[in-house]
C-alpha cells in the first residue's frame, strides 16, 4: 500500500460499515466496476461490514434491512433466477480484475474478539484509522 | 441470431450473466488473449451497454462494433491492442 500519490493511480475507498446484504452487494459491485476501471481499490471493513466477512460468508444467511424483513426467501429466489452472484465473489472478481485491498478496521476486531483467523481469506490486513487515512489521501471515500 | 460482420477469435456468451457479469467475463478473456485478437461478448444485462464501452474506453482496445445479433441481446466486438 502506497500512501502520498506517487504512483498516480486514482484511488477509490470503500467504508464498508454494514451487514444487510443490500449494501455488501453494492459495495461488491461498486469494488469490481472500480477495479475494473483501473482504480487502486481500498475496501475498510467496519462493525456490520466486518462481521459479515467472518469465515464461511458464502453460506452466511442473508441479512436484509429492516423494510425487507421477512422477504429472505423472496429475494434468494430472485437472485437464483437471475444468476446474481454472491457478493463475496464479486470482491474477489474484483480482485482478479484490478488492485483491490480489503482491510479491517482494528477497533472492531477488538470489539468482538475478532482473530485474522476468523476471517475471510480475502481480508489482507488489519488497520487503524490513522492508517486508513493515510492509505487514503487523494482517494474518492464512499462510506456503505 | 445473426452472425457477426467481424472476424472474431472468441465469442462468450454472458446471456444470464447478471452484473458486472459480462463485463468481468470480457476482461478474463482478453487477458487470456493475444494483442490483435478479436473478443466478442453476448449480453443481455442492460448496465453493459454502458459498462463495456466504458472499460474498453478505459483499457485502451478497440471497440470495433456493437450488434444486435437478436432481441434483447447485444454482442460487443473488443480487440485486444495492447
Amino acid at each position: 500500500m502506497k500512501s502520498g500519490n506517487g504512483s498516480g493511480q486514482e484511488k477509490f475507498a470503500l467504508i464498508v460499515e454494514n451487514g444487510t446484504v443490500d449494501k455488501l452487494m453494492a459495495a461488491s459491485i461498486l469494488a469490481a466496476g472500480a477495479a475494473a476501471m483501473g482504480k487502486e481499490v481500498l475496501v475498510f471493513l467496519t462493525f456490520g461490514g466486518l462481521m459479515a466477512f467472518r469465515k464461511g460468508a458464502m453460506n452466511a444467511p442473508m441479512v436484509l434491512p429492516n423494510e425487507f424483513q421477512g422477504m429472505e426467501q423472496h429475494l434468494a429466489k430472485i437472485m437464483r433466477e437471475k444468476n446474481v452472484p454472491h457478493w463475496l465473489q464479486n470482491f474477489q472478481q474484483a480482485k482478479e480484475v484490478g488492485e483491490v485491498k480489503v482491510l479491517a478496521c482494528g477497533a472492531t476486531m477488538d470489539m468482538f474478539d475478532l482473530k485474522r483467523d476468523d476471517l475471510e481469506p480475502i481480508v489482507e490486513d488489519v488497520v487503524g484509522v490513522a492508517r486508513f487515512i493515510e492509505v487514503t489521501e487523494g482517494a474518492q471515500i464512499l462510506f456503505i | 441470431m445473426n452472425p457477426s460482420v467481424h472476424q472474431i477469435s472468441r465469442e462468450i456468451d454472458a446471456r444470464g450473466s447478471f452484473c458486472p457479469g459480462p463485463l468481468m467475463e470480457l476482461i478474463r478473456a482478453l487477458k487470456g488473449a493475444t494483442i490483435g485478437d478479436t473478443v466478442a461478448v453476448l449480453s443481455g444485462d442492460p448496465g453493459s451497454a454502458t459498462d463495456i464501452p466504458a472499460w474498453v474506453r478505459k483499457a485502451r482496445h478497440e471497440l470495433l462494433g456493437v450488434e444486435e445479433p437478436g432481441e434483447s441481446v447485444k454482442r460487443f466486438v473488443v480487440r485486444k491492442s495492447r
